[in-house]
């Protein structure tokens, strides 16, 4: 090897860990200019970025749950029906005249338990594998969904339950125009990105998630009750997913039977675009982030430019194959074998 | 090594059944502060499930554990680390997706206090990591690094540097040097005798007579899951022992 090369390798793996932590980012901003530049006029007004916000306001919370349990090397299928479900229960308990307090918190428990139910039926029923246990109850919670609201769309909530989803943030005290509020649903994306990134970076749970997702051996030899931690994991994605449906509520201001359908998919996308690797232990929130991110993007902007939604749906799917295998190239670089 | 004084760790009478497979009978097994006992048997003899007894990852069907003369019934890996008996994985057992530091702390991280938030002490386990690693002399680029950037024998490394971080009074390793590369052996077989020399009991099992004949002051065989033959090093010789794995006094 000549000097040059060495100067190149080493400078590889000087920016290796900067690609692995940011790189994602840096393919967002080249689709945000590229689509402003595209679309001057359009992409990046007020309107249309609280547009994208809004859109993927829900996706974004279900990709943080997937996201979690993808990092322990597992998968969890069943969070589009889960939001159906704890969506459907919340416009039952709604339509019942229940007051706006319980209305809200109903979806957040629902989701939680669903979570449960598929934690702890990976971890006590000894499945081979959580594809399997949550392919069953991506079924069971949709069938029950439809079974509770009798199949048919639920319409019609107070303002209080549509906040999260729906409100508006006025910012005419900052000299703005009327138009130009901010979405609650982004302040809301925000907290929960936040808390989840502390929690999985600065908590010792979070550490063993990813610990987990590393190597489950080393995770149990270290005394880390690995079933527990999985059913925290598949609990707290049910309770985004719960999130998710409480959201929906509010931009839909219905419960109907086709919410969130294939919606796990696009959750699971989001992830591996944004560098979570199916394998476990490897991922970022922020990447998580600019996964959701760059496929709301891409959608908004292929709309605006009037592009068919099929071919949408073959780029986003080039995509994944793009970013999957950027990451292996960069494994190969990145570690010894 | 004086066998008068208590020993740190015995078992006595350890039995061990999987369904109607019998792994360990009546296996008995002693080791003293400061001493190296070596561990030799075949494949199935049971060496890697005594160990696994020893640490709490199995609880044995019958037979009692004495851990300074006091018996102890281990439920847990945790239980045996909180007794100061570690065990050095033969897959190591480290997470590659984490850096040395918080392989190291893995399930024992030290925490500060935000408010009523427990947050990862970051500098603190970067502070302890490199610490533990100068005591041992194990050289690393930096505590940040990734497991599985290192080669084997660093990794060996860490992983018995793991297994040392809390005042460990016994440290069990499976075959700690099956995975190296020869160059890397005799860093790992130095640094199990600095171990010895600040009174840790260790027990080894390995497959390679080098290995024990370098470390350890007493070998015991096991052959077919009970105790075969046991002697003081000096006592003995590398074609004896191999006679023991194969069933032959």
């Amino acid at each position: 090897m000549d000097d040059k090369d060495k100067k190149i390798a080493s400078l590889h793996l000087k920016l290796m860990p900067y690609l692995e932590k940011y790189g994602i980012l840096l393919l967002l901003v080249i689709m945000i200019l590229v689509m402003h530049i595209l679309q001057p006029d359009v992409f990046l007004s007020w309107r249309n970025v609280t547009n994208v916000f809004k859109q993927i306001s829900w996706q974004s919370m279900l990709a943080l749950g997937v996201f979690m349990v993808i990092v322990t090397a597992g998968i969890d299928l069943s969070v589009g029906s889960i939001m159906m479900l704890s969506l459907m229960i919340l416009a039952v308990v709604a339509k019942a005249g229940a007051p706006w307090y319980i209305v809200v918190i109903t979806p957040l428990i629902a989701g939680f338990l669903c979570g449960l139910f598929n934690g702890l039926g990976i971890t006590l029923l000894r499945m081979p594998h959580p594809f399997i246990m949550t392919l069953g109850t991506l079924y069971i919670f949709r069938g029950t969904g439809n079974l509770i609201s009798g199949g048919t769309p639920i319409s019609g909530f107070t303002d209080e339950v549509r906040y999260l989803g729906h409100g508006r943030i006025d910012l005419q005290w900052l000299g703005l125009e009327k138009s130009q509020y901010l979405p609650v649903s982004l302040v809301l994306i925000a907290i929960v990105y936040i808390i989840f990134w502390i929690f999985l970076n600065h908590s010792k749970t979070g550490k063993w998630i990813y610990a987990i997702g590393g190597n489950p051996n080393a995770a149990r030899a270290s005394g880390i009750n690995v079933n527990k931690i999985l059913v925290i994991v598949y609990s707290l994605c049910g309770f985004l997913s719960g999130i998710g449906a409480l959201i929906l509520a509010g931009r839909t201001d219905s419960g109907y039977p086709n919410a969130g359908l294939q919606s796990e998919l696009d959750a699971i996308a989001a992830c591996i675009i944004g560098g979570a690797s199916f394998f476990g232990g490897r991922g970022t929130v922020l990447g998580v982030f600019a996964g959701v991110m760059i496929m709301g993007i891409l959608r908004n902007g292929l709309n605006l430019m009037d592009v068919s939604s099929f071919w949408q749906q073959v780029l986003i799917g080039s995509i994944i194959v793009l970013a999957v295998y950027i990451d292996v190239l960069r494994r190969d670089l990145g570690t010894r074998k | 090594m004086s066998s008068t004084t208590n020993p740190l760790l015995e078992a006595k009478g350890i039995t061990k059944y999987f369904g109607t497979i019998t792994a360990l009978e009546n296996v008995n097994l002693k080791v003293h502060a400061g001493e190296c006992l070596g561990v030799v048997g075949d494949n199935g003899a049971g060496k890697s499930t005594l160990m696994k007894v020893l640490s709490g990852l199995y609880k044995p069907s019958a037979g009692s554990l004495f851990f300074q003369g006091k018996e102890e019934i281990l439920e847990s890996p945790r239980d045996s680390q909180n007794l100061g008996l570690e065990m050095v994985y033969q897959d190591l057992a480290l997470a590659g997706n984490l850096p040395i530091g918080e392989n190291i702390f893995l399930g024992r991280e030290p925490t500060k206090n935000l408010g009523f938030i427990k947050l990862l002490d970051f500098n603190k386990i970067k502070e302890l990591t490199n610490a533990h690693l100068d005591k041992l002399k194990i050289n690393v680029k930096s505590a940040d690094q990734k497991v599985e950037e290192l080669s084997g024998g660093q990794r060996q490394a860490v992983a018995i540097a793991r297994s040392t971080a809390f005042n460990a009074k016994v440290v069990i390793m499976d075959e700690p040097t099956a995975a190296l590369a020869i160059k890397e052996v005799g860093k790992v077989l130095d640094l199990i005798n600095s171990l010895k020399k600040t009174g840790v009991g260790v027990i080894v099992i390995s497959h390679r007579m080098d290995d024990i004949f370098t470390v350890c002051d007493r070998v015991m065989a096991l052959f077919q899951g009970t105790n075969f033959a046991e002697a003081n090093l000096s006592n003995t010789s590398r074609d004896e022992v191999i006679g023991w794995i194969m069933g032959k006094k």
